[in-house]
């Protein structure tokens, strides 16, 4: 029976099918060592936010007594009751503050700067965009001594306005040059009929261009949105004062006075990361795009 | 790029044969939109840049007055074994950051471009660190790698019960191993992308000629990934010199100076020993390891992106 069954299959099948077939196996395989790489990689992205969360729903009893990777005996929210009382409501507001403060001015001046290096001529607007590209390579690290003596300069020192207004500057290449190639790909018949209609170029860019280029802004806004969000150099350098501590920084200075009491440490960071995670929830394919905006083009 | 630039010449062009009455409508009456950008970027960016290269020829103590100090500071940053420390350090994070993330990454790219629905969940999760910022990252590591009541004993693994953070070989391990976690997802992300974009139509072709997927993906995926991999490792490469805030929270650049990279020597030196000077002179050092790495990346992309891309199809 066995025999007949084997041989009728070495026999029957036509030469490019056992192709198919050896190719068919061959991927299987493949397959099964890249899934493995895939479940180990999980383990290794999972088992530590894992450990985070469910730290952070322990009680300072149940941390020491428990096996570290157990679920917590008897959750609680105790943890987080402490993080909030710690004045993080106030950090957060501060940092919406400052990432909606260095988004939108940044966007609203770089598509308007966008709209005329695309549209406009001259050497002038040569210039300006050569002066964009060449800022793209500025780490905002290396500048952040004078930074630093500007801003106590302009009596700016320790106030949420010193936190984004370097922080507008440094996102503006970036966000010129990704407005700037979604602008170019507008049709130029669009403008001509915007002109044959007797709009000027102001009404042209509000009218045309920015609904047109809508995908490509809320990409640059969530991406120098991240930016702002996570910073942590300007913050640290620019302010003092504990009510105008940003996330990071709130979430650092909260770990040095907390350090015994790991699950309030884990609750800060669950909490602090809680907005994006929300994000990531709701519109997880415009927070990706956003994030590798104009790197994976 | 070189394609765009060709596309807005056309559009010019066009517009200066087309019918009469668009002179004086577009020339340059559009520059003055381009003047707040402009006037931000040049006094928060382009002033400071020049001002730290002015403040490494300085003394300053970060809150008294400004005076002159030659070439004093250079002299001493660089006949300070300290620079030479830190440079070595970060050359050493970057490189095996590089190595350690690139592989990883790209076969995590092609992985989550695959079809399969089980791999599209698993990429949901794998982009989660993208969520955290690197305070939160070292935050949560330092409580990870607690010897007792960290990952080393959930997991039963004594082996992982070290002295992370007090051992300096082991502190820079851990440094090259947590800059992967929390970065590796963006790089899987960009590769997928990049993935993403290579024609179907050169597999089938591949599989027609009974090319296995080992050699597809050495044949097609790889070479056809060039760009995304010079992109992907230009940001790393540049990146890591700004990989201040994971380290200076995870392990503020001890024991000792073990993980005193650049940046995190430069902030310390300025604002902790309060020497302006010498720090400005480790910025101006970053500020030109910045951009003759990013020339010299770009310089590998060569000119012709958009042509060579599309070769062989």
């Amino acid at each position: 029976m066995s025999t007949t069954l084997t041989s009728a299959k070495e026999t029957t099948p036509t030469p490019p099918a056992t192709a198919r077939q050896g190719l068919g196996f061959r991927m299987r395989r493949l397959n099964i060592v890249g899934g493995l790489g895939g479940w180990m990689w999980l383990a290794i992205i999972i088992i530590p936010v894992y450990y985070i969360v469910i730290t952070s729903l322990k009680t300072q009893s149940g941390y020491f007594g428990q096996n570290p990777l157990a679920p917590p005996s008897s959750p609680t929210l105790e943890n987080y009751q402490l993080v909030l009382d710690s004045d993080f409501a106030r950090y957060f507001l501060n940092s919406v503050i400052v990432t909606a403060g260095s988004v939108i001015p940044t966007v609203l001046v770089s598509f308007m700067a966008a709209f005329a290096i695309v549209r406009g001529k001259g050497r002038f607007l040569k210039l300006v965009n050569g002066v964009f590209l060449m800022g793209l390579a500025i780490p905002l690290q290396a500048t952040i001594i004078p930074i630093y003596l500007m801003i106590i300069r302009f009596n700016l020192y320790d106030s949420l306005l010193a936190l984004m207004l370097p922080s507008i500057a440094f996102a503006i290449p970036l966000t010129v040059l990704i407005l700037s190639n979604f602008i170019r790909d507008v049709p130029n018949e669009l403008f001509e009929s915007m002109r044959l209609d007797g709009c000027s170029e102001w009404q042209t860019l509000w009218r045309l261009a920015l609904p047109l280029t809508r995908p490509a802004i809320v990409t640059v806004a969530i991406y120098n949105g991240l930016q702002v969000w996570n910073g942590f150099l300007l913050p640290l350098v620019l302010t003092q004062s504990p009510g105008l501590r940003v996330l990071p920084l709130g979430l650092w200075t909260f770990q040095g006075e907390f350090s015994v009491n790991i699950p309030a440490v884990l609750a800060s960071v669950v909490l602090s990361t809680l907005p994006i995670l929300v994000l990531y929830v709701l519109g997880r394919r415009q927070l990706l795009s956003g994030l590798t905006a104009g790197f994976s083009k | 790029m070189s394609n765009a630039v060709s596309t807005a010449e056309k559009s010019s062009m066009a517009a200066a044969g087309g019918p009469v009455g668009t002179r004086g409508y577009k020339g340059g009456g559009l520059a003055w939109l381009t003047l707040p950008a402009l006037v931000v970027f040049v006094v928060f960016a382009i002033v400071p840049l020049v001002g730290v290269i002015i403040l490494s020829f300085t003394s300053w103590d970060g809150i008294g007055a400004i005076g002159s100090a030659g070439l004093s500071n250079w002299l001493s940053v660089f006949s300070d074994p300290g620079l030479y420390n830190s440079l070595g350090l970060t050359f050493l994070i970057m490189i095996a950051s590089w190595l350690v993330q690139t592989p990883i990454s790209l076969l995590l790219g092609v992985f989550t471009a695959g079809s399969q629905r089980y791999r599209a969940a698993l990429a949901v999760l794998y982009f989660l660190p993208l969520l955290l910022s690197s305070a939160a990252v070292a935050i949560a590591y330092k409580a990870l790698l607690d010897p007792n009541f960290g990952l080393a004993t959930g997991l039963g693994l004594p082996l992982l019960a070290q002295d992370w953070l007090g051992v300096p070989q082991l502190a820079v391990g851990l440094v090259i191993f947590v800059i992967a976690w929390q970065f590796v997802p963006f790089h899987t992300l960009i590769y997928q992308g990049g993935v993403r974009q290579i024609p179907k139509s050169l597999y089938e072709a591949a599989q027609i000629d009974g090319a296995g997927t080992v050699k597809q993906f050495f044949s097609i995926t790889l070479p056809q990934l060039k760009y995304t991999i010079i992109t992907s490792s230009t940001l790393m490469v540049v990146g890591s010199l700004t990989y201040f805030d994971l380290i200076f929270v995870l392990t503020g650049g001890g024991p000792g100076n073990s993980t005193r990279i650049l940046a995190l020597d430069m902030y310390l030196r300025g604002f902790r020993a309060n020497l302006m000077g010498p720090a400005s002179v480790i910025a101006v050092v970053l500020v030109v390891i910045g951009l003759v790495l990013a020339l010299f990346l770009q310089r590998l992309g060569g000119k012709d992106k958009q042509s060579s891309q599309l070769e062989g199809l």
